[in-house]
C-alpha cells in the first residue's frame, strides 16, 4: 500500500472500476433472459440482498467486525416506511429518510461504546438488538401488525408512482451499482486504507495514529443505514412486511452470504448475495435439506476458502496463468 | 414472600439452571480456544431428541440417557475436530461465521433425522408437584437442581484436582505456556468441545420432560445460555453459574410482574446493559481480551 | 499476525461478470422450469410444510396429493386430469408470496389453493386478486373473508365463530369470568383479539388476559397470575403447536382446577399424545372429522369424513386431523366448481365457487354466497372433550 507515481495510479482506477463495467453490462442484459414477473421477483429480491451485503461486507470483510443483526437495521427501515406511509400518511421518501437517520442514531449509539472494546462485542450487541427488535415488531401489533405482517403502498414521488418489475428492476439495480461504486471509492480513500490496516493488525494501525474505533463505528452505522434504505424500498416493492424477515436467521442468511461470495470483495458480496438467493429457488426440491445446505455452505466456506468463492476462483485463474 | 412470588422464584431456578449449564458450556470452550460456540443449544437438543427417539425404541431412560450424552459428546468432538481445528489460527469473525454454520448444520440435520415435530420426554419421578408455601413445585424440576449441582460439584472436581482439568485451566492461562510444558493444546480443545457437549445433553435431558424439544429447540435456549456466560463474565465459570440463574430469574419475574410478551427480550436486554456498562461481566477479569 | 494481500481487481472482474451471468441464466431456467400442461386442470398450492406451522401443512399437502391422484384415477373433472404443484413457504409470509407469484407467473396455476397460516393467506391475497385467479385459503383468521374479496375464499372456521361457539358453552354453564390466555402470535392472536369483540355480546367479561410466545417453554408465570385473579371461574387458552401443550401441562401442574378450554387450534390426536393425562377434561372445538364414529348415523357428514379418514389412513399409516379436512374439503369444492363451469376458465370457477351450495364437506357443510366466502354456519364446529385419551363429542 505504498506510494504509486501518477500514471500507476490512473491505471489503476482503471483497472479499479473494471468489476463495475461488469456489472452494469451484466445488470442491464439479465433483464434479456428474465421471461416473467417471477423471474423478475428473484432478481429483484437479489439485487435488493446484494445492496445490503455490499454494506455489510465494508464492516465484515474491511473493518474485521460482525453483526449479526443487520436484518433488524433493515426491517427498522422497513417498517419504520410501512408505518408512517400506512398509519400516518407521510410521503415515501420522508420516511424512507426518516427510517434511515433513525438506524444511523441507533447504531451510532449502540456503536460508541461497544466498538471501544475489542473483540466479539460487537457480534454480542447487534444479536441483542437483533432479537429485540423482533420481538417488538412481533408484539406490538397495533403499530406493527404483529406476526401477520404489515401492508404496505405503493412508492409515490412527486406525483410518480413506482410500479411494475421493470421499474423496480432498474430501481434495485441502480442503487447495487450507486452502492458498489461508493464502496470502491471509499475503499480507495485515506479511510479504506485506514480500514484495511485495521483489519490486518490493529494494533499497529494504532501504534501508526489511526483513531481504529471511529472508523470502525463510522463503517458499522454507514452500513447499517444501507440496510435501512434497502428495507424501506423493499417494503415498498413487496407490498408487505413480516417480522420473519428481520430475525436472527436472516441476519445470518446475510453474512452467509457476504463469507460465501467473499470476505473483502465488493464483487464477492454480490455474487454471493446472488447464488444464495437464486439457489434456494432451484433446490425446492431438496427443502428438507436446505438447513443442513446452508449451514454446510458457512462451514465449508470458512475451512477450505477462507477467502470466499470469487476471490478463490480468481485466484485460481491467475495463478495458472502465471505458470 | 407471596405463593404468587415463590411461583415465579421456582421457575426461574428451573430454567435458570438450564441456562447455566449452557453458559457453561460456553466458558469451558472460550477458555479452551477463545471460540464462542453458537452450536451450544444445538448439543442440548441433541441430547433431548437423542433420549426421546431412543426410549421410542423401547430402551429404558437408564440406558437411553447416557447413550444419548455419549452420541452427544461424539457430536461435540467431531465438531472440534473437522471444523475447529482446521480453522486454527483464524480470526474471531471467521470462528463466529463456523460455529453458527454448525449450529445450523446440526439443525439441517436433526431435522432432516428427526422431523420438525414436537416430542415430549415422560418425567422421571412423577408428576405429582409439591406444593410449598402455595407455589407448586415439580419433581421434575427437584431433578433439575439436583442434577445441576451435581455437574457443577463434577466440574470443581475435574478443573481442581485432575490432571486433564489442570491442563485444561493451563491452556486457558497461557497456550503457548502450556504447550512447552507437554500439554497438547489441540487435545484439550477437542476436549474442551467434548466436555461443553456433555453438559449441553445433560441439561437437555432433564428439562426435556418439562418443556417440550424439537429439532430447532436449541436457538433460543443457546442464547440464552450465551447471555448467561456473557453476564457472568466470559470465561468465568462461577460467572456462568450466577448469569445463568439471574437471566432464568428475571424472565420468570418479568413475566409475573411485567409483560409476558417481552420475557424474550430480558435476556438480551441484559446482554446490552453489561456490554454498555460493564463489559466484563460481573466476575470477569479487568481486562476483556489479552491482545 | 499476517496481512492479507490486496484482491487484484483485474482478475475478478471477468470471473464475476461470467458468474453473474450463470446466475441471471439461472433465474430464467427456473422460471421455464415448468411448462404448461394443455388440457389438465393446474392446481398451485403453497403451504407451510416446514417450520412452526408444519403440523397444518404437512396433513394439508399429503391430503391434497392424495386426493388428486384418487380424482385422476376415476378419470378427472369432465376428462381433465387435475395437476398439483405444491410449494413449501416454511410459515414465512414472503416465501409465500413469492411462490404464489411463482405459481401465478411461472407454473401459470389455474387455481391457487393454500396458505396453510393467516400471515401466508394474506401475503397472497394482493397476488391473486390483481392476476384474477380463484385462490381457496386453508387459513383460520376472519379478517381473510371480512371484508369479501373478489377472487379469496375459505374453508375453516373462522377464529371468531369458535369464540362464538366457546363463549355459548361459557353461557350455558354460567361461568363469566373468563381467564384468557393466548399465543402472542399469528392465530393465537388474532383468536384472542376476535374473543375481545365479541365477549361481550355474550356477557362475558375477561378479567385475566395473558400471553405466551409460540415457543415459551414455561408459561406458570402466566397461569399463576390468573389463578390469582379474584373471580376467574373458567380458562380459555387460544393458540396451536407446542404452545397449548406446554399451556395445558402448566395448568394441571400448578392444580388448577377450573374447567379448562381450548380452541380448535388444537384438535389433532398429536395434541392428546403430547399432553397425555393432563388433557383429560379438556373441552374444545373440532370438527365432524375428529368424531367422526361418534356421529350420529343420520349426520350427512358420517360418509364423508369416515371415508376421508379411511384413505388418509391406508395412504399414510395416521389419522387425518381438522387440518388435512381443510385442505380434502378445499380441493373437492375447487373440483366440483370446475365440473360445473367445464373445464378451467378462471371467472367461471370463481363464479361457480360462489354460487356452491349444500357442499358436505369435512368441516361442515357449505354455503357460499357473494356476501360470505366462507359458508359456515356455527352449527358446523362440535363441542367436544377429551376423556380416557379420545375426543368424546358433547353435542
Amino acid at each position: 500500500m505504498s506510494c504509486s507515481g501518477r500514471g500507476q495510479a490512473a491505471a489503476i482506477v482503471g483497472r479499479r472500476h473494471a468489476g463495475e463495467v461488469a456489472l452494469a453490462l451484466v445488470l442491464a442484459a439479465v433483464p434479456l433472459a428474465l421471461p416473467n414477473a417471477y423471474a423478475y421477483d428473484i432478481a429483484i429480491n437479489a439485487l435488493f440482498s446484494a445492496t445490503v451485503c455490499v454494506g455489510l461486507n465494508l464492516l465484515i470483510g474491511y473493518a474485521g467486525q460482525i453483526s449479526l443483526g443487520h436484518a433488524a437495521f433493515f426491517g427498522l427501515g422497513a417498517y419504520a416506511s410501512g408505518i408512517l406511509t400506512t398509519r400516518y400518511g407521510w410521503p415515501p421518501l420522508g420516511a424512507l429518510v426518516v427510517g434511515a437517520v433513525g438506524v444511523g442514531g441507533l447504531s451510532w449509539l449502540v456503536a460508541l461504546p461497544v466498538l471501544r472494546l475489542k473483540g466479539h462485542f460487537l457480534a454480542m450487541a447487534t444479536l441483542g438488538i437483533g432479537i429485540i427488535v423482533s420481538i417488538v415488531l412481533n408484539t406490538e401489533s397495533w403499530l406493527t401488525g404483529g406476526s401477520d405482517g404489515l401492508m404496505v403502498g405503493d412508492f409515490t414521488l412527486f406525483g410518480h408512482t413506482l410500479t411494475g418489475d421493470r421499474g423496480w428492476y432498474c430501481v434495485a439495480a441502480g442503487l447495487l451499482l450507486v452502492t458498489v461504486w461508493g464502496s470502491r471509492n471509499l475503499i480507495s480513500s485515506p479511510v479504506g486504507r485506514a480500514l484495511r490496516a485495521l483489519h490486518g493488525c490493529e494494533v499497529a494501525a494504532e501504534v501508526a495514529g489511526i483513531n481504529t474505533a471511529r472508523y470502525k463505528v463510522m463503517v458499522f452505522v454507514l452500513s447499517a443505514v444501507l440496510a435501512a434504505i434497502v428495507g424501506s424500498l423493499f417494503v415498498h416493492y413487496a407490498g408487505m412486511i413480516t417480522p420473519s424477515k428481520t430475525g436472527f436467521m436472516r441476519s445470518i442468511e446475510l453474512v452467509t452470504m457476504v463469507v460465501f461470495g467473499g470476505m473483502a470483495s465488493i464483487h464477492g458480496a454480490v455474487i454471493g448475495a446472488v447464488i444464495l438467493t437464486v439457489l434456494p429457488h432451484l433446490l425446492t426440491q431438496f427443502e428438507d435439506y436446505e438447513t443442513m445446505i446452508l449451514g454446510a455452505i458457512m462451514v465449508g466456506t470458512m475451512i477450505f476458502m477462507p477467502r470466499g468463492l470469487l476471490v478463490t476462483l480468481a485466484g485460481w485463474r491467475w495463478r495458472g496463468r502465471a505458470s | 414472600m407471596s405463593s404468587a412470588f415463590l411461583q415465579y422464584l421456582f421457575s426461574g431456578l428451573t430454567i435458570g439452571s438450564i441456562y447455566a449449564l449452557a453458559g457453561l458450556g460456553f466458558s469451558i470452550i472460550y477458555n479452551a480456544s477463545r471460540v464462542i460456540n453458537f452450536a451450544q443449544g444445538e448439543f442440548i437438543m441433541i441430547g433431548a431428541m437423542a433420549t426421546v427417539s431412543l426410549t421410542g425404541l423401547g430402551l429404558p431412560l437408564l440406558a437411553a440417557a447416557p447413550l444419548a450424552v455419549a452420541a452427544t459428546v461424539l457430536v461435540g468432538v467431531a465438531v472440534a475436530k473437522f471444523a475447529i481445528t482446521p480453522a486454527r489460527g483464524a480470526s474471531p469473525v471467521t470462528l463466529i461465521i463456523i460455529t453458527i454454520g454448525i449450529s445450523v448444520f446440526l439443525r439441517g440435520a436433526a431435522q432432516a433425522l428427526w422431523g420438525k415435530g414436537f416430542h415430549v420426554l415422560p418425567p422421571f419421578s412423577g408428576d405429582a408437584p409439591f406444593v410449598v408455601l402455595g407455589a407448586v413445585l415439580l419433581p421434575q424440576s427437584l431433578w433439575v437442581l439436583g442434577t445441576t449441582l451435581v455437574v457443577i460439584a463434577g466440574l470443581g472436581w475435574f478443573f481442581g484436582r485432575t490432571l486433564h482439568g489442570k491442563a485444561m485451566l493451563a491452556t486457558s492461562c497461557n497456550p503457548l505456556a502450556a504447550q512447552l510444558v507437554g500439554i497438547r493444546v489441540s487435545g484439550v480443545v477437542l476436549g474442551a468441545f467434548g466436555l461443553a457437549a456433555l453438559l449441553g445433553a445433560v441439561g437437555g435431558i432433564v428439562m426435556a420432560p418439562i418443556t417440550f424439544t424439537s429439532a430447532d429447540a436449541g436457538i433460543m435456549l443457546g442464547l440464552k445460555g450465551f447471555s448467561a456466560a456473557v453476564l457472568g463474565g466470559l470465561g468465568n465459570g462461577a460467572g456462568a453459574v450466577l448469569g445463568g440463574l439471574i437471566v432464568g430469574m428475571a424472565e420468570a419475574m418479568s413475566a409475573g410482574y411485567l409483560s409476558s410478551s417481552y420475557k424474550e427480550a430480558t435476556a438480551f436486554a441484559i446482554i446490552l446493559f453489561v456490554l454498555l456498562f460493564m463489559p466484563q461481566g460481573l466476575l470477569g477479569r479487568a481486562g476483556t481480551e489479552r491482545v | 499476525m499476517k496481512v492479507r494481500p490486496p484482491v487484484v481487481p483485474a482478475f475478478t472482474g471477468p470471473v464475476f461478470a461470467f458468474m453473474l451471468s450463470v446466475a441471471g441464466i439461472a433465474v430464467g431456467v427456473v422460471a421455464f422450469a415448468a411448462d404448461a400442461q394443455a388440457q389438465a386442470i393446474k392446481i398451485g398450492s403453497f403451504l407451510s410444510v416446514t417450520g412452526g406451522a408444519s403440523f397444518l401443512g404437512d396433513p394439508e399437502k399429503k391430503t391434497l396429493e392424495l386426493e388428486v391422484e384418487a380424482i385422476n384415477r376415476q378419470g378427472g373433472i369432465n376428462g381433465h386430469k387435475l395437476d398439483l404443484v405444491v410449494y413449501d413457504d416454511g410459515g414465512a409470509a414472503d416465501k409465500a408470496a413469492s411462490f404464489a407469484k411463482r405459481l401465478i407467473e411461472s407454473d401459470q396455476v389455474d387455481v391457487l389453493i393454500g396458505g396453510s397460516t393467516t400471515a401466508t393467506t394474506m401475503a397472497a391475497i394482493p397476488l391473486a386478486e390483481k392476476a384474477g385467479i380463484p385462490f381457496v385459503s386453508l387459513a383460520g383468521a376472519v379478517v381473510i373473508v371480512d371484508p369479501v374479496k373478489h377472487w379469496v375464499f375459505k374453508t375453516p372456521h373462522t377464529d371468531r365463530l369458535a369464540a362464538e361457539k366457546i363463549f355459548e358453552d361459557l353461557r350455558k354453564r354460567g361461568l363469566t369470568k373468563l381467564g384468557l390466555i393466548s399465543e402472542d402470535a399469528g392465530f393465537g392472536k388474532s383468536g384472542h383479539d376476535q374473543s375481545l369483540i365479541v365477549a361481550k355480546a355474550f356477557g362475558i367479561e375477561i378479567v385475566a388476559d395473558e400471553v405466551y410466545s409460540p415457543r415459551d417453554p414455561d408459561t406458570t408465570a402466566q397461569l399463576t397470575k390468573i389463578r390469582n385473579t379474584p373471580g376467574v371461574a373458567a380458562l380459555f387458552n387460544f393458540g396451536f403447536g407446542q404452545g397449548p401443550a406446554v399451556v395445558t401441562r402448566n395448568v394441571r401442574q400448578l392444580g388448577i382446577t377450573i374447567p379448562f378450554y381450548q380452541s380448535h387450534g388444537v384438535a389433532s390426536k398429536e395434541f392428546i399424545k403430547l399432553v397425555g393425562e393432563a388433557g383429560e377434561g379438556i373441552r374444545l372445538l373440532g370438527s365432524a372429522l375428529a368424531v367422526a364414529e361418534q356421529l350420529p348415523a343420520a349426520d350427512p357428514q358420517r360418509p364423508v369424513v369416515l371415508a376421508f379418514q379411511r384413505a388418509y389412513a391406508d395412504a399414510y399409516q395416521a389419522e387425518a386431523s381438522t387440518f388435512a379436512g381443510y385442505a380434502r374439503d378445499a380441493l373437492y369444492m375447487v373440483a366440483e366448481a370446475a365440473g360445473r363451469a367445464g373445464g378451467a376458465d378462471k371467472a367461471k370457477v370463481r363464479d361457480q365457487l360462489e354460487l356452491t351450495k349444500g357442499f358436505i364437506g369435512t368441516t361442515g357443510i357449505f354455503t357460499m354466497s357473494p356476501a360470505d366466502h366462507m359458508g359456515l354456519s356455527p352449527a358446523s364446529f362440535h363441542l367436544i372433550e377429551i376423556r380416557n385419551g379420545n375426543w368424546k363429542l358433547m353435542d
